[in-house]
């Protein structure tokens, strides 16, 4: 199921959280909305689950204005950053109740929870309650319970915030693999910039409730649409009036045009990758990557003088 | 249901229930005019009942206050055998008549009573007297001092206090400057829970006092007797002296009560 | 080596302030078992005494006469209907001062602490004024059972309400969220989610109001009239035992009561236990 937001916007009191955001999610992809807190993202997310209403603007589902149509009839999965596990009831209970308030036989809700079970990975854990589980083994039952009635979207709000690292790294991987199974346009909150990458199809970027641009992440790492895009995908410097990235920034010896000349401040080595910090002639710091090739072939030193050069460098007004 | 309809039978229920009657007291006293409740409240009888009203109440909140903080204290932080135990029976007076307690105490201290023969041999008059009465009124107003000081003590935990021990701080110091300190408006809210516990306090008394009057006449007792023998006017004079005081309980009560229990 | 000595002198510290605390405790403790011997374990001891020296007969004498038996009945009809009153109502009143919001809601939420505030004897009084012969309003519930029903209301009416609170204010928002966006009703919500965690407070206030109840007589003495067989509470009836010299007679009814009571708050732990499974992992 497709999703479409035409000029959404939300505030709470003074506060404007989603300022005439307009975007279009396809049919069966996974996309992320990325911005730091405050960003309007998780209110987006909130919006399409029906969980809060825009003050103007359209959400369409499908194609079909879904944007005063309450959060039972939209058919759509929605999974907490806190889990909201149903505390007072089992794993079993958790997963089937989608399915239990429609009313299903006894026989197809036993059948299916089994099978989500299975693929959550929560063998043996169907007849416990919520409190005996881990907070990775709690959010893999909130993921079991969304997709219980086969919701045509899936919704996750900072699916991963509240694990540690590993179980983090390890979920989004599994997230990634699930979504390739079950195909299910699914659409998650994160302010990682990583985990978008890393996991989703397409990224939209949010910023102070505006949507700063969407696209693949390859897109949005290349070419960004905004200085604000380009820092939080990734590292950017300044050289002159110009934003680099590290790995752009040459180093040469002898002055070049759009040259300009810098110091060495300390050189770090980053097993294959190698870090230069310098400091230009105005006291601003930057800093390039190179390989260690380039580096034993360069000889380079601190305090040395050189030259450094933009190969891909983006300007913004 | 919807939103206003639920506002609406809560706020009828208590409007029903607590509110119109309060109203009345108020109204009803100055059905006749103001003389007739001056009379009334400078009665010799009556102005008799608040004296004894406020010996038993100055027994026995003190009494109490002390108590409940040390056995809080203890319950919290001492290592004994039989907490429960003591927990059960300073939660006990909650769950009891006032009638039973009464009952008990005249079982204790009657002629014919474990203590009652030896006490009135000795000349001491307990039942039916102000020391019946009191211990009465210290029996049902045990649990409230230490049911508040209890889990203010559990949530603040013991570091302040260790920390101060490690600087050199003897128990006592550490109680006084560190302890007390920490504790101090949950104490305060249970004197007010005691007080009003105290200043209202009707079927033990009853039981012990002989309900004499002039002599073992508690203000509850007073209006009690004002009604029973058709003065009206004089029961709810006094009546309205303890709905003012009432109120005035429920603004203190307000102000000092504990973080978790507000709304 | 230093390392080791510093922990074996920090070891021998706490230690001595262990054995400190607990010789410190021993004063505190002996003031804490005197004061409460004398004050509460012995009259009971006085009470449960007196009962069984009765001895069997005249025990069961008393208890199976049928104005006792009228009196612990209405008394206990009287509870048991009060507690489910304000099992209902005293959610609705904590739903009402946790989820709404309108002004004056802080005025109605002190106003709810009035019967722990307020003498009952006056509660009584105020009660008979308005509901009473010369009820402003024409409502007369004097000398009948429904006015029984009411003073127990009014004493009973805090303790549901402030159990419930706190635990309405602690539920999570989220799992009600959840529930919606899975596809509950409203009504399917509060019946599948709210509901069920707010259980154990329910249950918690209704056992404190089951106990007052059954105790109660300030509030009731004016307004029943206290007719025999008809609007005497078990209380009244121990009171006017006594009064008439029948100690014994007036203990062995009162043991009945405490015993019922004892037996209904074990009912209601055992239920709340149940119910709180899923708490304990």
């Amino acid at each position: 199921m497709s999703i479409e937001f035409r000029h959404v916007s939300k505030h709470f009191g003074d506060f404007t959280a989603v300022d005439e955001v307009s975007l279009s999610v396809e049919s069966g992809s996974l996309t992320a909305l990325l911005g730091p807190s405050g960003s309007g993202k998780s209110t987006l997310l909130r919006i399409v689950a029906g969980l809060e209403t825009p003050d103007s603007g359209e959400v369409l589902l499908a194609g079909a204005d879904a944007t005063d149509l309450a959060p039972q009839k939209r058919n759509v999965g929605f999974v907490f950053q806190h889990y909201a596990a149903f505390k007072h009831m089992t794993i079993r209970d958790n997963i089937a109740f989608a399915l239990t308030i429609r009313k299903r036989p006894k026989t197809e809700i036993h059948d299916r929870v089994d099978e989500l079970i299975r693929l959550v990975q929560l063998q043996g854990f169907a007849d416990r309650y919520p409190a005996q589980l881990s907070g990775g083994q709690r959010q893999r039952m909130a993921l079991a319970r969304a997709l219980a009635a086969r919701p045509q979207v899936l919704l996750l709000d900072e699916p991963f915030g509240a694990l540690d690292a590993r179980v983090r790294a390890e979920l989004r991987d599994w997230l990634r693999r699930l979504h390739e199974e079950v195909h299910v346009t699914t659409v998650f909150v994160t302010h990682d910039q990583e985990e978008a990458m890393e996991v989703a199809d397409r990224v939209a970027v949010l910023n102070d409730g505006r949507l700063e641009q969407a696209g693949s992440p390859v897109e949005l790492y290349d070419t960004p649409a905004s200085e604000f895009v380009m820092r939080f995908v990734g590292d950017a410097h300044r050289l002159g009036d110009r934003l680099v990235r590290p790995h752009h920034v040459a180093l040469r010896r002898e002055p070049e045009d759009g040259c300009i000349e810098v110091e060495i401040e300390r050189i770090t080595i980053l097993g294959a990758d190698v870090r230069v910090d310098l400091v230009d002639g105005d006291g601003d710091r930057l800093a390039a990557r190179l390989r260690r090739d380039d580096l034993d072939e360069l000889g380079l030193e601190r305090g040395e003088i050189l030259y450094a050069q933009p190969e891909r460098a983006r300007v913004f007004d | 249901m919807s939103r206003l309809g639920l506002r609406l039978v809560a706020l009828g229920y208590l409007a029903l229930v607590l509110l119109a009657p309060l109203a009345m007291v108020f109204w009803r006293t100055f059905e006749h005019g103001l003389a007739p409740v001056w009379s009334s409240l400078s009665d010799p009888a009556t102005v008799h009942a608040f004296k004894i009203t406020l010996l038993l109440a100055a027994i026995a909140v003190p009494l109490n206050t002390i108590f409940g903080t040390v056995a809080g204290l203890a319950i919290v932080r001492g290592r004994f055998p039989g907490k429960g135990l003591l927990n059960a029976f300073i939660d006990l007076p909650l769950a009891l008549s006032p009638v039973v307690v009464g009952l008990a105490l005249y079982l204790l201290y009657g002629r014919s009573g474990w203590f009652g023969g030896w006490l009135t041999a000795h000349g001491y008059q307990v039942l039916f007297a102000w020391p019946a009465m009191a211990l009465a009124t210290v029996f049902v107003s045990v649990p409230f001092v230490a049911r508040e000081v209890i889990p203010t003590l559990r949530e603040l935990g013991e570091e302040q206090e260790q920390a101060a021990r490690t600087l050199g701080a003897s128990a006592w110091q550490t109680f006084r400057r560190i302890t007390l300190p920490s504790i101090r408006w949950a104490v305060v809210y249970g004197v007010v829970l005691t007080t009003a516990r105290c200043l209202g306090e009707y079927g033990a008394v009853a039981i012990v006092s002989g309900r004499i009057v002039g002599r073992s006449e508690t203000v509850t007792l007073r209006v009690d007797a004002s009604y029973q023998t058709f003065d009206p006017t004089g029961a709810y004079a006094v009546a309205l002296v303890l709905a003012a005081i009432a109120v005035a309980v429920l603004v203190a009560m307000t102000l000092t009560k504990p973080k978790e229990q507000t709304a | 080596m230093p390392a080791a000595s510093v922990t074996a002198g920090r070891l021998r510290a706490s230690a001595g302030a262990r054995r400190g605390t607990t010789r410190a405790a021993l004063l505190p403790l002996g003031f804490v078992s005197s004061f409460l011997t004398v004050v509460v374990v012995l009259p009971i001891a006085a009470l449960a005494w007196e009962s069984k020296r009765q001895g069997a007969d005249s025990f069961w004498r008393v208890v199976s006469g049928p104005e006792a038996v009228a009196a612990l009945k209405l008394t206990l009809g009287a509870a048991l209907v009060v507690s489910v009153l304000n099992a209902v109502l005293g959610t609705v009143t904590a739903w009402v001062l946790v989820r709404d919001a309108f002004r004056g809601q802080s005025l109605v939420n002190a106003v709810i602490d009035l019967p722990f505030a307020l003498p009952t004897i006056v509660a009584g009084l105020t009660l008979i004024a308005l509901y009473g012969p010369r009820s402003p309003v024409g409502i007369d519930i004097a000398f009948t059972r429904t006015a029984i029903v009411l003073a127990l209301c009014f004493v009973t009416l805090p303790f549901v309400v402030r159990t419930v609170q706190p635990v309405m204010q602690e539920l999570d928002a989220e799992m009600e969220e959840a529930a919606r966006s899975l596809g509950a009703s409203p009504l399917a919500v509060f019946r599948r989610i709210v509901f069920p965690n707010l259980l154990p407070g329910i249950l918690s206030g209704v056992a404190l109001a089951l106990a007052r109840a059954i105790g109660e007589i300030g509030a009731v003495v004016l307004i029943s009239g206290n007719l025999p067989y008809r609007t005497e509470v078990s209380s009244v009836f121990v009171m006017n035992r006594i009064e008439s010299g029948d100690a014994a007679g007036a203990a062995a009814v009162a043991v009945v009561l405490l015993c019922v009571s004892f037996a209904l708050l074990l009912a209601i732990g055992g239920l709340r236990f149940l119910v709180t499974r899923h708490e304990r992992v």
